[in-house]
């Protein structure tokens, strides 16, 4: 597939694809292609960053590559790893005349090598570079922020026993952030960067419909409508339209195409996820009810 | 838009404003704008603003900021958005007056469509303990008069204590520990694939991170420097995210952060507006818990809020915010200064209400008590205390 032409083209390609984005997210995507640079997306959690990467993957017919941030990930679990059992296996396997020396370079040559997500996105022979993802960089720690930086400043990564591996590809890089802390600011300095706001009620609607079909038109725009309203309100966890979509989905599954307070109550838990919230919201059901049936 | 020469030296005089603004806009952002607009229609407004707040922008927090420089130095003034019809667009910028005044007469524009909205109305605060109404004004810290502030100081940058520190995920090689499969094998290999010697690792230590939730309400007047100073001290050395609260919360971590304590304070005064308000507790703890709470509150933090529990809130709100912050923080510390007066008893409604949802209940009235606060801070037990 080739490259997006234009802000135009991208924000089509995403529509085919069902990603109902805004016009900024496409000119960012579209910048960072350009551009080539990598694209910080930050946003609550459940707005769809992940979402975006994967989106943007299938739109440029690219692979994607994802690395799940965690506290403590390193190296061994984000570049590579030595296969450190086959080796040992190899190694003991050797006959008696056969040379050593030749024996250890064999077992640190590529094959040997446990090729983790970061290494595969730079050292890829992909036709068209693949979309690399860092998902949830706010879960790692500085140390890997740090590491990070470096290597999306010269798409490089040195093996001691192999060498350095520069990429001939650099893969478009994706990273997100749901803020639970503060990401350097070196690190963004070298992004570009978009904030994925809340959808607006006819935006989430159109979401519903494209990605819960399921859902009945009528439904679809209640439950919008709905968790609209409950933004608004005062929560420890406000719902994301991942939550939406979630709602939508289990309502339509229930073979509702409206919904009521009887309803709604049943399947609150789709939408709030803390137990101070739901006590909070049940006794208000009726009139959110009412109201999101008015929207 | 323009286009050609005189669009490089606009958006060179746009990458100041918002440099002046706070915003991070140096030479490398500026090389990156300059190219994004080579992709992008210049007679689509929309286009080159979501394209120059793609390069320029990199917090959130600085979205409105980049908003209102854009509308003031690209767009023809909107008159709905002057008149406030645009919700969440301010039309002020964080200028400093002076520079306020300069880019008012380059635009050609009215010099108060620059400054910050400054609430010109200063009122009087009560004597009494609490104020009745929400005082939004501003305190200059100079005016209070601390003979010992600077001796204070001394003593609290000096504090030989350190937080104490907490198991992380990441590991590192040591004597004992568990057994490091990599470094082993690695070794092992080189001797003909013999393991021959074990090598070991255990979980790195980290500091706690310690969270300040401080009160400079009215009847908190009396301690607000000193506080202040005791939390730019801890700044200094430990991973501290500081917040104010009177009747809002208001970050102040990266206010703090300046090496000067007088440049610290008089920004932390700056940028807090209700300094010596009213006090609602409640409201402050729920902002927090809702605003910041999942930000701040990793790796084991220590809460520490520093209350008089004079509140004018609701203490069932207050009771049912501090079980919940009590749930994320690895310790809940509650300092009150009243407590170092003679005969002094929890008994003010906010204080009943908190008392038994907090882990410790200290005092704070002087040197001596943050210091025991220091010491409780670098003794602290790995394991959560038994509620």
């Amino acid at each position: 597939m080739t490259a997006p032409a234009s802000i135009d083209d991208v924000e089509r390609r995403l529509r085919e694809r069902r990603y109902i984005g805004d016009r900024g997210l496409a000119t960012s995507i579209f910048l960072a292609l350009k551009l080539e640079k990598p694209l910080f997306i930050e946003g609550e959690a459940g707005v769809g960053k992940t979402e975006a990467a994967k989106v943007m993957a299938e739109v440029l017919g690219a692979r994607l590559i994802r690395l799940q941030c965690y506290e403590g990930i390193d190296l061994a679990h984000a570049v590579y790893e030595w296969n450190y059992p086959r080796q040992l296996l190899h190694i003991r396997l050797l006959g008696e005349g056969e040379d050593r020396r030749t024996a250890e370079r064999e077992i640190f040559s590529p094959e040997f090598l446990l090729r983790r997500p970061l290494l595969d996105a730079i050292d890829n022979d992909d036709a068209t570079p693949p979309v690399l993802l860092i998902d949830e960089i706010d879960r790692s720690d500085e140390e890997f922020e740090a590491f990070l930086l470096e290597l999306l400043s010269d798409f490089q990564v040195s093996i001691p026993e192999i060498g350095t591996i520069k990429a001939k590809n650099p893969p478009f890089v994706v990273i997100t952030s749901n803020r639970t802390r503060e990401v350097h600011d070196a690190l963004k300095r070298r992004c570009l960067y978009h904030w994925i706001d809340y959808p607006n009620l006819e935006k989430e609607v159109e979401i519903v419909r494209a990605r819960a079909p399921e859902a009945a038109d009528g439904l679809a725009r209640e439950v919008a409508a709905l968790v609209q309203g409950l933004r608004g309100m005062e929560l420890y966890k406000v719902p994301g339209v991942a939550e939406t979509l979630d709602w939508a989905r289990s309502l339509a599954a229930l073979g509702a195409t409206r919904i009521d307070a009887q309803l709604v109550d049943a399947t609150l838990g789709s939408a709030l996820k803390y137990q101070e919230d739901l006590e909070r919201i049940r006794d208000q059901v009726p009139a959110l009810v009412e109201k999101a049936r008015g929207a | 838009m323009p286009e050609g020469p005189d669009l490089l030296s606009r958006l060179g005089a746009f990458a100041r404003l918002l440099h002046d603004a706070g915003l991070e806009a140096g030479p490398r952002r500026l090389t990156d704008a300059t190219r994004a607009l080579t992709f992008v229609d210049l007679k689509k407004e929309p286009d080159f603003r979501n394209a120059l707040r793609a390069v320029f922008v990199s917090r959130k927090e600085d979205l409105p900021t980049f908003e209102a420089a854009f509308d003031i130095f690209w767009a023809p003034p909107d008159p709905r958005a002057a008149a406030g019809v645009i919700p969440g667009r301010p039309r002020s910028l964080p200028l400093s007056p002076e520079r306020a005044k300069a880019w008012a007469n380059a635009l050609g524009l009215n010099s108060s469509q620059m400054d910050r909205d400054q609430d010109p109305r200063t009122v009087p605060a009560t004597s009494s303990g609490y104020s009745a109404e929400e005082l939004l004004r501003q305190k200059d810290f100079d005016s209070m008069t601390w003979q010992e502030t600077e001796q204070v100081r001394r003593l609290l940058e000096a504090a030989p204590w350190r937080v104490a520190e907490r198991r992380t995920r990441r590991l590192r090689s040591a004597r004992s520990g568990h057994i490091d499969l990599r470094r082993s094998a690695r070794h092992a290999i080189r001797s003909s694939g013999e393991l021959v010697q074990l090598f070991r690792r255990k979980p790195r230590m980290r500091r706690r991170p310690i969270v300040l939730v401080c009160d400079v309400s009215g009847s908190m007047e009396r301690y607000s420097r000193l506080l202040m100073i005791f939390a730019h001290a801890i700044a200094r050395r430990e991973d501290l995210e500081a917040f104010v609260f009177s009747t809002r919360l208001t970050r102040i971590t990266r206010l703090l952060r300046q090496r000067d304590i007088d440049r610290a304070l008089t920004s932390v005064s700056k940028g807090v507006r209700d300094f010596s308000g009213g006090t609602r507790i409640g409201d402050a703890l729920a902002d927090f818990n809702r605003r910041w709470a999942r930000r701040v509150l990793g790796h084991g933090a220590v809460v520490i809020i520093v209350s008089d529990g004079w509140d004018r809130g609701d203490p069932d709100q207050l009771t049912a915010e501090l079980i919940h912050l009590r749930r994320s923080a690895h310790r809940l510390i509650w300092l009150n200064p009243l407590l170092g007066s003679e005969g002094y008893q929890p008994l003010t409604r906010g204080m009943a209400a908190a008392l038994p949802y907090c882990d410790d209940f200290l005092a704070a009235h002087n040197v001596q008590a943050l210091d025991d606060l220091g010491r409780m801070l670098a003794k602290l037990d790995s394991r959560p205390v038994r509620r």
